[in-house]
């Protein structure tokens, strides 16, 4: 790939140049291996030199992320990825921060700090791992998992609904939110990219499959037979239909959606809701990323993506603002300011 | 300024403005503070500002002070027992009566006396009129209606009249001690500017406090407090927070980083965040983060993005960052958090002093978690406490806990202010681009830290964790013996810091029969003590401890040679616990104080009196 940094020189990167010299541990067939091939394909494409992208993690099979990665990169604690990456984009805002954690990690032990980090509107790139289980500890529930699923510590099915990360991010006020498959690699790059052309903070919940502990907990969205009726393709400026036949879609009715039938009942594609991600109101991304089968296709793609100022922005703005307009330059300046006496 | 009383000299005195949360004793206290800087003595203040927000008016909760001690010797505390109370209201007798002692002069504003107000003060009878007060020199001045008389001409309504009461007690504490009330100009010039009619207002009101003092001939005598004996140059007045603040961006500016301060709002250490968060003109860069865990990881991102990172809490934020500080001491990463500790366990004693969080300093991390701990000794000490920790924490590639407490950040000093270029140099281990030879763990010889490579620096990509590495190349490693060595280097790399501190230092006779032992903000109360007692002839000495962890390599030395060592500390015994396991050839008397309040001189000075029988 052929790419110009900041300086405006060239940067000639190739996957290869992000590929780390560590052996890849995770379990053979586990979905974390398709999203390691898509960031190391989108990184040569984010124009930056390789020494100015950072991957962060927190902990859990997720969080071995960086380790994989050719950058800087800190594999932190246990849901404080976000917490470490907004310390690094703070510290150097030139630097592409990339936050890889898993549902456990981002939803529960560092839900915190998740959607505050959403909030402040970061300019950083989440992968949000999502297979609806904790993988390293072994197998128990976590915030994503459905109601009623047996695990290690759910015995008897849990008894508590799961999180949808899209309304989660959306409800803290994000402004970019996309849903992907793991498998799906090239639909995934592209998302990446987009999120990386989004300044502010990226949330992509990834569908991702464990083979151990929840194998198969996305068949009925990503399955062969099923997913062109499960999944429906969110295009900015496109209506919402899917479907094997492409005659199924999305319709508003009243304030809720429904999937209608084309060609049935007199709907035309006039009659579908075509996607607008640059949508302020949150109301209809919201009801996007909340349809779940049977009933509803999952959205996939960009879901939501509008532009707001970022912290890191602010941050440097009111700097450059500040020191400009300011008298004291120095600490000295700072340490004979105000009253002051003299001894002789 | 001929005064018809007779002037007795005094080395040094203790005042405190006490009155309800309305009425101004914090701006008097500063004003006051202020003109004994013009004075020439040295002095410092402490704030005893109520735990409530907006309490009760006219109740003992709703009484906020301002202490200030000032001196011609050299002024170690902030007092404790006061020479002169003033106070506004019946409450704020009753609330500072732990504070007086026989003779205590009381200026008490006598209109603020009626039924309700000793009601509500908590009082049955008149204590001006019963024995209540029989030990204390009692003026009783009619501060509220003399200040409505001096005002009457400005055409103002009664309640904004009122505000300039304050000023009539200043006025009267003026007279007091001999100070010339045009010292209070410049502070009013800077303090109302563009309100001409305040200033005015207060000139006239402390004018008339002054004249009333020296015409009604209310006190049998004045004092006056020749100037101290000051190293020359220029100095400010400066509380320990705003001083750790000031410390870190020196630190920052003389090491060429930049400073980052990930925080959380926690009393009493808020002021250094809001503090920090004001100089964007310097380019600091202060993060009000979710919660203290956020506070110190963002940090801690920081440090590897290669900032100077700075978190600042008290003791129950500082059990929040106990898993974050052992990632920092994993990854070798530079970062300073200070406590400012307050009263505990749990919520404990928020709005009060103690130093309780030692041993959560030193051992409050899972696994073998050494780092550095060091302690401010004093207000302005926190200036130089906090760059010190920036420096080690830089040069040794690790994190330091400073403790200071929150009598040192509320309470102010004098600062002979210094130039930035004289402090200590830091120079951090940064890995150039290409850096020949680099490995994320490979660690210099001497001080056995890492190198500082932050993302950006071409050529030298890694990755760091908290799981274990390999020493050297730092690939993650669970090989059985290189964990054994990784610790142990981890507690070589914080042992050999020692050999970069100063040495013990001991105040009097290295071989006295009494040897004092103090550490953090006790170190004033005990020094003021032992020098008294050095010029009483008595064989004592006293050892204030900076360094903690590591403790300086003479500390054995220091330690010998005594009939009896005394550790003081307001815990219940940390310190003195921590010297037992690392200095075990000695035997150790304990002195806890543990009421959220300071050693008092008087009770010091009689138990060092008792081990010398």
């Amino acid at each position: 790939m052929e790419n110009t940094n900041l300086n405006n020189q060239v940067v000639n990167l190739t996957k290869e140049d992000f590929v780390c010299d560590q052996i890849v541990k995770w379990c053979p067939g586990c979905g974390d291996h398709a999203i390691l091939k898509v960031l190391q394909d989108v990184f040569p494409q984010l124009g930056k030199r390789k020494e100015d992208i950072c991957v962060v993690s927190g902990i859990g099979c997720s969080s071995r992320f960086p380790h994989y990665m050719n950058t800087y990169g800190f594999h932190s604690i246990h849901g404080r990825a976000c917490a470490i990456a907004t310390g690094v984009k703070l510290a150097n805002p030139n630097l592409s921060v990339w936050i890889v954690s898993g549902d456990g990690d981002c939803t529960a032990i560092g839900g915190n700090h998740f959607i505050h980090a959403v909030r402040r509107n970061m300019d950083m790139n989440l992968l949000l791992f999502n297979n609806r289980i904790y993988g390293m500890t072994k197998g128990q529930f976590s915030p994503c998992t459905f109601r009623g699923t047996v695990t290690k510590t759910s015995p008897q099915g849990t008894y508590e609904d799961p999180f949808n990360v899209g309304e989660l991010v959306i409800g803290a006020g994000g402004k970019f939110f996309a849903r992907g498959v793991d498998v799906n690699t090239k639909e995934l790059t592209d998302i990446c990219l987009r999120a990386k052309n989004h300044d502010g903070m990226s949330v992509i919940e990834v569908l991702q499959n464990c083979m151990i502990f929840s194998n198969g907990v996305h068949e009925n969205i990503t399955g062969k037979d099923v997913r062109d009726d499960m999944q429906v393709k969110c295009e900015h400026g496109k209506p919402l239909i899917f479907g094997k036949e492409r005659n199924k879609g999305l319709r508003l009715n009243g304030n809720k959606l429904e999937v209608v039938t084309i060609g049935e009942n007199g709907i035309t594609e006039k009659d579908i809701l075509v996607h607008d991600e640059k949508e302020e109101n949150t109301g209809i991304h919201m009801m996007l990323a909340h349809m779940m089968p049977p009933a509803f296709p999952v959205a996939i793609g960009v879901i939501r993506n509008v532009e707001a100022p970022t912290y890191d922005d602010c941050l440097t703005d009111v700097i450059e603002r500040e020191s400009a307009k300011s008298n004291i330059k120095t600490v000295d300046d700072l340490l004979n300011s105000g009253t002051t006496w003299d001894i002789k | 300024m001929a005064n018809k009383t007779k002037v007795v000299e005094l080395e040094h005195v203790v005042i405190r403005f006490a009155g309800d949360s309305g009425d101004g004793m914090q701006l008097t206290g500063n004003l006051f503070s202020d003109s004994t800087a013009l004075a020439g003595n040295d002095f410092a203040t402490f704030p005893d500002y109520p735990g409530e927000i907006r309490p009760p008016q006219g109740t003992v909760s709703g009484v906020s002070g301002f202490q200030v001690h000032f001196g011609h010797k050299p002024v170690h505390t902030t007092g404790d027992l006061c020479d002169v109370l003033v106070a506004m209201n019946p409450a704020s007798i009753k609330a500072n009566m732990r504070w007086l002692k026989p003779g205590t002069t009381i200026i008490f504003d006598v209109d603020s006396m009626n039924d309700k107000a000793l009601e509500k003060a908590g009082y049955t009878t008149d204590p001006t009129q019963d024995d209540t007060l029989s030990q204390y020199k009692v003026v009783k001045a009619p501060i509220t209606s003399m200040t409505l008389e001096a005002l009457k001409d400005f055409g103002w309504d009664r309640k904004a009249m009122l505000k300039s009461k304050n000023m009539f007690a200043l006025g009267i504490v003026m007279y007091l001690f001999n100070r010339d009330i045009t010292l209070l100009n410049g502070y009013f010039n800077t303090k109302f500017k563009n309100k001409p009619d305040v200033i005015k207002a207060n000139q006239t009101v402390v004018a008339a406090g002054y004249s009333y003092a020296d015409t009604m001939e209310i006190f049998a005598n004045t004092y006056r407090i020749e100037p101290a004996n000051l190293a020359k140059g220029k100095y400010r007045d400066i509380t320990g927070n705003v001083a750790t603040a000031w410390g870190l961006m020196a630190a920052a500016e003389r090491s060429g980083r930049q400073i980052f301060c990930g925080s959380y709002p926690i009393t009493p250490a808020t002021d250094i965040l809001a503090e920090l968060v004001k100089y964007k003109n310097l380019k600091v860069k202060a993060f009000q983060a979710e919660d203290e865990i956020a506070g110190i990881c963002s940090s801690l991102g920081a440090s590897f993005a290669g900032c100077l990172a700075v978190t600042t809490t008290s003791g129950p934020g500082l059990s929040l960052k106990s898993e974050a500080l052992g990632l920092a001491v994993m990854t070798e990463l530079p970062l300073v958090v200070v406590d400012v500790q307050r009263g505990g366990p749990s919520t404990g004693l928020p709005t009060k002093s103690e130093q309780s969080d030692l041993m959560q300093a030193l051992y409050g991390r899972n696994g073998d978690a050494p780092l550095i701990v060091l302690a401010a000794r004093s207000s302005a000490d926190c200036f130089y406490s906090a760059y010190e920790a920036a420096k080690l924490a830089m040069e040794h590639m690790t994190p330091v806990i400073l403790l200071t407490e929150g009598a040192l950040g509320n309470g102010s000093e004098i600062l002979r202010i210094p130039r930035v270029a004289d402090l200590p140099a830091i120079v951090p281990p940064i890995a150039k681009d290409n850096e020949p030879g680099y490995q994320p763990y490979k660690r210099d010889e001497e001080k056995l830290s890492r190198m500082w490579a932050i993302p950006g620096t071409e050529g030298l990509r890694h990755r760091i964790s908290g799981l274990e590495k390999a020493n050297g190349s730092g690939n993650l490693s669970l090989d059985p013996k290189n964990h054994q060595l990784m610790t142990e280097l981890r507690e070589e790399k914080v042992q050999r810091v020692a050999n970069f501190i100063p040495e013990q230092e001991i105040v009097g006779d290295p071989n006295a029969d009494l040897l004092v032992v103090s550490w953090g903000g006790t170190y004033g109360v005990v020094l003021s003590v032992v020098e008294k007692m050095l010029e009483e002839g008595k064989s004592v000495a006293h050892a204030h401890f900076r360094h903690i962890m590591p403790l300086p390599k003479n500390t054995a030395k220091v330690l010998s040679g005594h009939k009896k060592i005394l550790v003081c500390e307001n815990n219940n015994g940390q310190f003195v616990n921590y010297l037992r396991e690392k200095m075990p050839d000695f035997k150790y008397e304990q002195f806890n104080k543990i009421q959220g309040l300071p050693f008092l001189t008087a009770e010091l000075e009689n138990k060092f009196n008792d081990l010398l029988k």
